[in-house]
């Protein structure tokens, strides 16, 4: 099976409202950064590109199609796209690669949720005949899972707030995109009101605009284009039922599965990016993954710092990729995340050369 | 227990979600200006095709387009339909015109009515011009043009169609 490499990435800042903007005037500042940092200029220089977006998000139909804008298409590309994070969009650039059906792809994703109202836009993700009738939102099903874990004593109020802490002061010192960042203290937090209890606001990841895009190729490549790169060591998703009765929401037994399949153990984890929209999903996905204190968490501060939806998975995996090809670490993993109450994980782990 | 049950075949899930949409930067601009009445298109700065409405990128080089510039209201027909059908909701009775106009000054066609003409002669490289409602009806939309109408001007060659320049047509 051919190796695969991580040769750029880029991301914009994560922004409440980015105004008047639309998704190709999103896009093409991230795709022209990840495209030059890998010496290339159009997707024309690619084999294969693709997508991860949601049209309701931006309640536009079709958006994804207009992106395409972005990409200089003339003469026709091989393109296609996701109704997902972008993070599944790199999954099925991967299985094109693997399949040899291409040497080198262009991937991005982008969110314009400021548009709509974001957590009852996500209701419509879930099933059509029992709960999407119930307008259900993301925040109150997050809720419930939160409570979950407090009642069943899995986590205190305290840990929360210590997740939310360290996110501020990793966005504050690392993360130059972040929307939330600065020096907060876990008592602090704890003495604001609950929101939709027992979650406050700061529990939450804020609602963001923006983009992220990605260069991979096969090791072969990388190498004769002569660019420094990251190896895609393992990856793999699970998927768990929509039916949230029938889970056990304090764990993520698919993030577990994911994790294993993906070869998590087989090495020390330096630094990993997880994509927990919640500060208790963190706790519950740091367990899932395994993850001691000998690695450093969501040093870029997480989604809680800025979730750019659609496109916050691919962040983060390109957080770990950059800090390889930057040469700051040697192995890390990244964790991506879609649908309520963690239904469906993706799991990458990422080596030096 | 062998009571029959009426079959579901459908049920009723109404979705309401509401939305603050914009257009975009570039067709945003673009809209103000034909609240002026004024076409302004955006040049390509590696193709130097200028499209009208603009949205803001070439989507044949995949660069930005910045260059702003304002092309004529005369235009040429690059293809056409006739619409025998009526549509729910239009007010235009059919048959009518629909034709891919390209506008001087510009490379790409936008979709507009053609009226005033003579459908059954109605043609590519056909000359045309737009007729617009009153000032004080302008807004941000297109619809500021009712229509456009033949010109008394000799046809563009189809080779030179999304060739002309903003200075006209000159044989």
């Amino acid at each position: 099976m051919k190796d695969i490499a991580i040769v750029s990435f880029a991301q914009s800042d994560c922004v409440r409202n980015a105004g008047a903007k639309n998704e190709v005037e999103l896009i093409m500042p991230v795709i022209k950064s990840a495209l030059g940092a890998a010496g290339l200029s159009t997707a024309q220089d690619v084999d294969f590109t693709c997508s991860g977006s949601c049209d309701y998000q931006q309640g536009a139909a079709f958006a994804f199609v207009l992106g395409v804008d972005a990409l200089g298409a003339v003469p026709p590309i091989k393109e296609s796209h996701v109704e997902m994070d972008a993070a599944w969009a790199l999954y099925e650039a991967i299985l094109k690669i693997r399949m040899g059906h291409a040497d080198s792809a262009l991937v991005y994703g982008f969110g314009k949720s400021s548009p709509g109202e974001l957590p009852t836009v996500l209701s419509q993700q879930l099933d059509p005949y029992y709960l999407a009738p119930l307008w259900v939102d993301t925040v109150s099903l997050a809720a419930m899972q939160a409570r979950m874990m407090l009642d069943q004593g899995v986590m205190e109020e305290a840990d929360m707030a210590a997740v939310v802490a360290r996110s501020r002061r990793n966005a504050l010192a690392n993360n130059p995109h972040a929307q939330l960042k600065g020096e907060v203290a876990v008592e602090q937090l704890l003495a604001e009101e609950t929101w939709v209890s027992p979650l406050r606001k700061h529990d939450c990841c804020p609602v963001s605009d923006g983009a992220s895009a990605m260069v991979l190729c096969t090791v072969e490549k990388a190498r004769e284009w002569g660019k420094p790169y990251a190896v895609i060591s393992g990856i793999d998703h699970r998927i768990e039922t929509h039916n949230l009765g029938a889970r056990d929401l304090t764990r993520s037994v698919s993030t577990e599965q994911a994790a294993a399949v993906a070869g998590v153990s087989d090495g020390a984890i330096e630094v990993a990016e997880i994509y927990a929209p919640y500060s208790h999903q963190e706790i519950i996905l740091t367990r899932a993954l395994g993850l001691g204190s000998e690695t450093v968490v969501n040093p870029s501060g997480g989604v809680l710092a800025g979730n750019l939806m659609m496109a916050s998975g691919l962040s983060r995996i390109g957080e770990v990729a950059q800090r390889i090809i930057n040469g700051d670490i040697k192995r890390g993993l990244a964790h991506a995340t879609s649908g309520p109450c963690l239904q469906h994980n993706l799991v990458t782990v990422l080596e030096a050369a | 227990m062998s009571e029959e049950r009426e079959m579901i075949t459908g049920i009723e899930v109404p979705i309401y979600l509401k939305y603050h949409f914009t257009a975009g930067e570039a067709t945003a601009r673009f809209l103000s200006q034909v609240r002026q009445g004024k076409l302004v298109g955006q040049r390509c700065p590696s193709c130097n095709n200028v499209y009208l409405p603009p949205r803001g990128s070439c989507a044949a080089c995949g660069v930005a387009t910045t260059e702003e510039v304002e092309v004529a209201d005369k235009c040429t027909v690059e293809s056409f339909t006739i619409v025998y059908i009526p549509i729910p909701g239009n007010p235009i009775q059919p048959p009518y015109v629909i034709a891919n106009l390209i506008p001087d000054g510009a490379n790409i066609s936008f979709i507009h009515l053609l009226s005033e003409c003579d459908n059954d002669t109605v043609h590519r490289g056909q000359r045309v011009q737009a007729v617009w409602k009153p000032q004080e009806e302008w807004d941000y939309a297109m619809d500021n043009i009712r229509y456009f109408k033949p010109l008394d001007e000799p046809d563009v060659p189809s080779e030179s169609i999304g060739k002309v320049p903003v200075t006209g047509w000159e044989v």
